[in-house]
């Protein structure tokens, strides 16, 4: 049995198609997630995210701690900041990619998947025994719904005194919002401006329904997550379970920058990484345009166009709504860039290698 | 959900049949449960004008945003018409499902068996929703 969400009622009375995710019960799409994906490029978007982990580690040595936990350099974080970073396991494989947020000088709040918090909890729990810190899975208290897209200032200002302005990308500030307290935190996952709001479980209908009402006039509408995995696959934004795995090192996936090695310390996971600081991988993460509307998907081969070798994996794709083409991140033989195609279910369809994103918002 | 047809047949694979009492050309296409359950429809393969098709044979493909199904067969006969307005604006199958998104004509061989009336095609999605 999946678990609902707070704001379950609410997709129901959207007439949301619903489907599990990670043990989830989420909107999928409200009606056409092509339409919801254009929503949030061209206006806005209103997203679920109740199924996100919120772990609290705090005390006088919580960044410390977290340090030592997470491959980032977290101590280095002003508060009211976040920072993207990764927890990976004593080899190296990364179990999981992170937002952490930096809400006190003794306080932070790590966002882990919803596949993986309890995992992520009880890591950091072990991890931080011997520091002064306190780590506290607090996911059940707390919804999260995002607003995306160019219009989510103009909408959010009308309900908050909040100085969003001044609010930049990758900070967080706690604030009222239509009457609600709530941490507000400008991240996202779709490539647009937008706002994350992480309230108490017991807010998320009213704040909901202030931001639909809010929203309305400016082209908001409800999106599922159907539209989220296209918008955040234009966007070149690794998914944990399909770009990134146990398999991989944050290096297998082009991620090496959120490694920092040169924080004070040791960390969970450095004696392995170290080596490979310096050396190219096997394959690289790779975004892919096919030529007709046939889409490559999660699982499929990457070959050579010319004689069917096999020299990849596709792990996201989709029908990409902006370039009107099939586009897809795949894993790639290091040096291979022309002459591939993918085997969908048995044909050789040639596919482009470019850089990723595919997708880069006009600022 | 949208109303099931009455004047249709189905398969418990989610295609329509047209025709079925009138003639020996019968229509094919994708019920509307069946569309608003894939999402929206980016990719339809249809069979070639002049294939021979065997009941239950994976004649085609329909492809969303999320997934991809095949088509299959409803009926033996041959394929004697397709729906290029289809193959070329998909979307077709979730506007009009059992209109305008219709996917292909085959002259019947022999008999459309194993088909469920509007009736049993209503039970069918009933219990699955």
């Amino acid at each position: 049995m999946s678990r609902p969400t707070p704001l379950r009622g609410v997709h129901e009375s959207l007439g949301a198609t619903l489907t599990d995710f990670a043990g989830w019960l989420m909107p999928l799409r409200y009606g056409s997630e092509s339409a919801e994906h254009n929503a949030v490029r061209q206006a806005a978007g209103l997203f679920d995210l109740s199924h996100m982990g919120e772990i609290f580690v705090t005390g006088p040595q919580a960044a410390e701690a977290l340090d030592h936990a997470l491959v980032g350099h977290l101590s280095a974080l002003v508060p009211g900041r976040a920072r993207y970073t990764m927890i990976v396991d004593a080899g190296g494989g990364v179990l999981d990619d992170l937002i952490v947020y930096r809400l006190a000088p003794e306080e932070f709040m790590v966002v882990a998947n919803a596949s993986n918090y309890p995992r992520v909890a009880a890591e950091l729990t072990e991890r931080a025994k011997e520091f002064d810190a306190a780590v506290r899975d607090r996911s059940e208290e707390y919804a999260l719904v995002a607003i995306q897209g160019p219009r989510s200032v103009e909408i959010l200002s009308t309900l908050t005194d909040a100085d969003l302005d001044g609010l930049g990308y990758y900070a967080g500030l706690p604030a009222v919002v239509a009457g609600h307290e709530a941490l507000v935190a400008r991240t996202g996952y779709t490539g647009e401006d937008g706002f994350e709001l992480f309230v108490a479980a017991s807010a998320a209908e009213p704040l909901w329904a202030a931001l639909t009402e809010a929203g309305a006039p400016h082209g908001l509408v409800p999106a599922g997550l159907s539209a989220r995995d296209t918008l955040r696959l234009e966007a070149g934004m690794p998914l944990y379970g399909n770009e990134l795995s146990a398999d991989l090192t944050p290096f297998d996936a082009g991620l090496g920058r959120v490694v920092r090695f040169d924080k004070p310390g040791d960390f969970v996971g450095r004696a392995a990484l170290e080596p490979l600081r310096d050396v190219p991988p096997a394959r690289r993460l790779v975004g892919l345009v096919g030529h007709g509307r046939r889409v490559p998907r999660h699982g499929y081969p990457v070959v050579v166009a010319d004689d069917g070798t096999v020299v990849g994996e596709v792990t996201s794709g989709a029908p990409s709504q902006t370039l009107g083409r099939p586009i897809a991140m795949a894993y790639v033989d290091s040096g291979l860039s022309s002459g591939l195609a993918v085997d969908i279910r048995g044909s050789r369809e040639p596919v482009e290698v470019v850089e990723l994103p595919f997708y880069r918002r006009k600022k | 959900m949208s109303s099931i047809p009455e004047d249709l047949h189905y398969t418990k694979e989610h295609e329509w049949i047209g025709g079925v009492d009138d003639g020996l050309t019968l229509t094919v296409g994708i019920t509307a449960y069946a569309a608003e359950a894939l999402g929206d429809v980016v990719y339809v393969q249809v069979p070639e004008v002049g294939a021979s098709i065997a009941t239950g044979d994976a004649v085609g493909e329909v492809e969303s945003t999320k997934s991809v199904s095949d088509i299959f067969a409803p009926v033996t006969g041959e394929v004697v018409e397709v729906n290029q307005a289809v193959v070329d604006d998909p979307s077709l199958v979730n506007s009009d499902s059992y209109g305008d998104g219709w996917l292909f004509r085959v002259r019947l061989e022999g008999s459309a068996d194993d088909l469920l009336s509007p009736e049993e095609y209503t039970a069918l999605t009933s219990g699955e929703s």
